[in-house]
C-alpha cells in the first residue's frame, strides 16, 4: 500500500507528463479494442445471419454478390433465375428446406422480400404481433424496420423500386401491414416481408404502364419479325421488347433460336416485374450475354429496369427499341398479361435467388458442383463466400490493428522516456528511501508500480472509449448500413490483450526500475 | 573500551578507499548510548564517507562497524536495510524530503519503511513538538529551509531510532539557526534516548555536544 500511494503521488507530481502518457496509451488500447469488436461481431453477425442456408442458387455471376445480396441483402442480385429452374433443384431428395426470394423493392431503405413464411422461420422469427400473409400486397415487417419507419399492423406503405432509397415508387400498389416479426438480431430484422404473389403482381402492372408511356415511334420491322413467332405463342408484349432489345445486339439468327424457346416463356407478365428490381445496377455485359444463351426473359428485365429510370447510357438504344415496339403493339397484351400474374400456380415465374438447407452435410460436396456444371444458375456457399470475404476485410483489420500497435508501442516508449528521465532527478528520493529502511527490491516494485499504474489508466481508458466508440458507430452504422454492432459486449480476445497491455507497461518500467535497483546510495547522498 | 553492549557505535579500524586512493583510516570510533559526538574535519577528509560506513550504505574495505552491538559485516544487503531502517535516522545536508508526499507523509513513510508499528499520533505528536503542527498538508516544496530541516529531524525521530546520525545539519544556516538546530537535534536524540552523531566541518558545533573526534584528510 505504502509504494502504490508513493507510485500515484509521484505520477501527480507531474501530471501533464502522466495524462499525455494515460492519452497516449488510451489510443492504442481503444483502436485495438475497437478493430477487435468490430471484426469480431462482424464475422459473428455474418456466420449468424447465413446460419441454415448451406446453398445459395441465383443467377450466374459472382457467388460473392450472390451471396451477399441473397443472405445479407447488403449487395444487388446478379439477376434473377427461373422459378421452376430453381424448384428443380429445391425438389432434389438432398435437399431439406428450400426458401425463395424475390427481391427489387424497398421502403426507406428496407428491402422488401418476397418470400414464404419458411424464411422467417429460419432466423427464428416469430410475430411479435398480427400474422402472415394470405393474400397479395401483405407484408409482414421485421422488428428494425417496423420500429424505425414506424410501420404497425393496418400501416399502409408503397413500395419503392430499386434497393436503395429514392426510387421511383409503386404508389398504386400499397402494402398493407398485417404482422410484425420478434427481433431476432438477424438480418430478417431489417426486412419487410411479403409473398412470392405480391412482388410479381407489382411489377407485373409497372412494367406494362412503363411500357405504354414510353413509345410511339418504333422499328415497325422488328416487330413484324417476331411477332409472327409470337402470335403463335400467346402473343406477349413484353417479350417482344425483348426480342428487340436481343436483335439489336445480336444476329438474327439469334432472334431465331431465342424465339423458340420464347415461346414457351411468353405467357408470362410476371417475369418482367422482377427484372426491374435487379437490373438496376447491373451492367449490361451480362444481360447481353444472358440474351444470347437463355433467357429471354433476362432480357426483358433489362429493358423494363432501364425504363423505370435508374440507368441511362446502356439502355437506351434498348429502351427506344422496345418501348417502340411494345408501344404499339403490345397494349392489349399487357393487360393480359396482368392477367397471368394473379395465376400463382403458374410454373415459369422469375424469383431472385433459393436459399437450400441440405438433408445432410455431404451434399455440400455434390450439389453445388451439379449445380454449377448444368449452366443456368450458379450455386453458392454462404460459409464459403463469408470466410472469403472475412479473409478480403480481415487483411485491412490486420492492417489497422498493426497500426495500432504502433501507437502502444509509442506509448510504451513515451512511459519508457517519462520514467527513466525522471530517475535522474529521482536518484536523490531513492536514495533516500534505501536510507529509510527500503531495500532494492522495493525500489524495483516502485518504478514498475509507476509504469503499470500508467499503463493500466491507459489501458482502463482505452477499453471505455474503445467501446463507447464501437457503440456509437454501431448505432451509426445500423442506421446508415443495416449492420447492427455494439459495444457493450466482451469477447475472449479482450482479456488476453488486456493483459498484453499490462505487460507492455510493465515492460517499458523495467530499465528504470533496474536502474532504481541499482542506485548507489551513499554515492548518490555523497554527490548531494 | 566499553562492551559492545553499551556502545552505539564502535567502529575499530576502519579501512575505506577507491582503488589508489584511501578515503578514510581510522583506528578507532566509539560512541556510547544515548551520548553524543561532534566527528569534525575539514573538507575531503572522508567525514560523509565515514558516516556511510556508520549506517551501512557502504561496505569498509577492513575494519569493523558494530552499530548498537551489531556487526554490519554480518547482515545481507536487505537484512542491512532493514536494520538501518529500524535503528537508525538519518539527517542529511539537503534534507532530501519526497517531493510528491506532503509533510506527515514524509514522516509517516519513514515510520512504514523502518518497520514499527505504524502511529499515526505519534507522527501527529512529533509534528507538534517540531513547531510544524499546521504545515502537515504542505508539500516540500512550500516550506522554507528551517521547516524542511524539523520535517527531516522528525522523519529521522519518528520511528524511535536508537541512533541519530546527522551530516552537515548546520553548515547551510546562519549562526542563530544553526545553534538551533543542533539544540534540536540534541533535544529530539536526548527525548528518545538515542545516542547522537553529528558530522561537520562546522566550528561553531565545538563545545555543542558530549564529545569530539577530529578527522584529518588521510595521507
Amino acid at each position: 500500500m505504502t509504494w502504490l500511494r508513493l507510485a500515484i503521488a509521484n505520477l501527480l507530481l507531474s501530471p501533464l507528463t502522466s495524462a499525455v502518457n494515460v492519452l497516449l496509451m488510451a489510443l492504442g488500447t481503444a483502436s485495438i479494442v475497437l478493430l477487435l469488436l468490430a471484426g469480431a461481431q462482424l464475422s459473428e453477425t455474418m456466420s449468424r445471419d447465413a446460419r441454415g442456408i448451406d446453398l445459395v442458387l441465383g443467377a450466374t455471376g459472382s457467388p460473392i454478390q450472390l451471396v451477399l445480396s441473397a443472405v445479407y441483402h447488403a449487395d444487388v442480385p446478379p439477376g434473377n433465375i427461373r422459378l421452376e429452374e430453381a424448384e428443380r433443384w429445391a425438389g432434389d431428395p438432398r435437399v431439406e428446406t428450400a426458401i425463395p426470394l424475390s427481391l427489387g423493392d424497398s421502403y426507406r431503405g428496407y428491402r422488401i422480400v418476397g418470400t414464404t413464411a419458411d424464411y422467417a422461420a429460419l432466423y427464428g422469427a416469430g410475430l411479435a404481433s398480427g400474422r402472415f400473409w394470405n393474400e397479395a400486397l401483405e407484408a409482414v415487417a421485421g422488428s428494425a424496420v417496423a420500429q424505425s419507419a414506424g410501420l404497425g399492423i393496418g400501416s399502409s406503405f408503397a413500395g419503392a423500386h430499386g434497393l436503395e432509397e429514392g426510387g421511383h415508387s409503386h404508389e398504386s400498389d400499397p402494402y398493407r401491414v398485417v404482422g410484425v416479426l420478434e427481433p431476432t438480431g438477424t438480418v430478417v430484422d431489417r426486412l419487410i416481408l411479403t409473398s412470392l404473389e405480391s412482388v410479381w403482381e407489382i411489377h407485373a402492372a409497372e412494367s406494362h404502364s412503363h411500357d405504354h408511356g414510353a413509345d410511339d415511334d418504333h422499328g415497325h420491322d422488328h416487330d413484324a419479325h417476331e411477332h409472327d413467332e409470337h402470335d403463335q405463342d400467346h402473343g406477349h408484349g413484353d417479350e417482344h421488347g425483348h426480342d428487340h432489345g436481343a436483335d439489336d445486339d445480336h444476329g438474327h439468327d439469334h432472334d431465331a433460336h431465342e424465339h423458340d424457346e420464347h415461346d414457351q416463356d411468353h405467357r408470362h407478365g410476371d417475369e418482367h416485374g422482377h427484372d426491374h428490381g435487379a437490373d438496376d445496377d447491373h451492367g449490361h455485359d451480362q444481360d447481353a450475354h444472358e440474351h444470347d444463351e437463355h433467357d429471354q426473359d433476362r432480357g426483358h428485365g433489362d429493358e423494363h429496369g432501364h425504363d423505370h429510370g435508374a440507368d441511362d447510357d446502356h439502355g437506351h438504344d434498348h429502351d427506344a427499341h422496345e418501348h417502340d415496339e411494345h408501344g404499339q403493339e403490345a397494349h392489349d397484351h399487357g393487360e393480359h398479361d396482368h392477367d397471368g400474374g394473379h395465376d400463382q400456380a403458374d410454373p415459369d415465374r422469375e424469383i431472385t435467388a433459393m436459399l437450400l438447407q441440405f438433408s445432410s452435410p455431404m451434399t455440400a460436396m455434390t450439389l453445388p458442383r451439379e449445380v454449377n456444371a448444368a449452366g443456368t444458375l450458379q450455386a453458392a456457399a454462404p460459409a464459403m463466400e463469408v470466410s472469403r470475404v472475412l479473409q478480403l476485410v480481415g487483411i485491412g483489420l490486420d492492417g489497422l490493428s498493426a497500426f495500432s500497435w504502433v501507437l502502444i508501442l509509442t506509448a510504451a516508449l513515451s512511459v519508457f522516456a517519462a520514467l527513466y528521465g525522471s530517475l535522474r532527478a529521482r536518484r536523490g528520493d531513492l536514495a533516500i528511501l534505501r536510507c529509510l529502511g527500503a531495500t532494492r527490491w522495493e525500489l524495483l516494485v516502485a518504478l514498475l508500480l509507476e509504469g503499470l499504474l500508467l499503463s493500466m489508466f491507459g489501458v482502463t481508458l482505452g477499453f471505455l472509449v474503445g467501446h463507447g466508440a464501437m457503440e456509437l458507430l454501431g448505432g451509426w452504422l445500423e442506421s446508415t448500413r443495416g449492420v447492427a454492432l455494439t459495444g457493450w459486449t466482451w469477447i475472449p480476445a479482450e482479456t488476453l490483450l488486456l493483459f498484453s497491455l499490462f505487460a507492455v507497461g510493465g515492460i517499458a518500467a523495467a530499465i528504470p526500475a533496474v536502474q532504481a535497483y541499482r542506485t548507489d546510495v551513499a554515492r548518490t547522498l555523497a554527490e548531494g | 573500551m566499553s562492551s559492545s553492549a553499551t556502545l552505539a557505535i564502535d567502529a575499530v579500524d576502519l579501512d575505506f578507499g577507491y582503488r589508489d586512493r584511501t578515503v578514510v583510516r581510522m583506528e578507532q570510533c566509539q560512541v556510547e548510548r544515548g551520548r553524543s559526538m561532534a566527528v569534525i574535519g575539514p573538507s575531503g577528509c572522508g567525514k560523509t564517507t565515514f558516516l556511510h560506513l556508520l549506517a551501512g550504505l557502504i561496505r569498509p574495505g577492513s575494519g569493523t562497524v558494530r552499530i548498537l552491538g551489531q556487526d554490519l559485516a554480518e547482515l545481507s544487503g536487505a537484512e542491512l536495510d532493514r536494520f538501518r531502517g529500524r535503528n537508525i535516522g538519518l539527517v542529511f545536508q539537503r534534507f532530501h524530503l519526497l517531493p510528491a508526499l506532503n509533510v506527515r507523509d514524509n514522516v509517516l513513510l519513514a515510520q512504514r519503511l523502518s518497520g514499527v508499528r505504524v502511529d499515526a499520533a505519534r507522527v501527529t505528536t512529533l509534528l507538534e513538538q517540531l513547531d510544524l503542527g499546521g504545515l502537515e498538508h504542505h508539500k516540500p516544496s512550500m516550506l522554507s529551509q528551517g521547516q524542511a530541516q524539523r520535517v527531516a529531524i522528525a522523519r529521522a525521530l519518528v520511528h524511535g531510532p536508537e541512533l541519530i546520525m546527522a551530516d552537515e545539519p548546520t553548515s547551510a544556516l546562519d549562526d542563530r539557526h544553526a545553534e538551533r538546530a543542533l539544540a534540536l537535534l540534541q533535544e529530539s536524540a536526548q527525548t528518545v534516548g538515542a545516542a547522537l552523531l553529528v558530522v561537520t566541518h562546522d566550528q561553531r558545533v565545538r563545545g555543542s555536544l558530549d564529545s569530539e573526534f577530529e578527522m584529518e584528510v588521510p595521507a
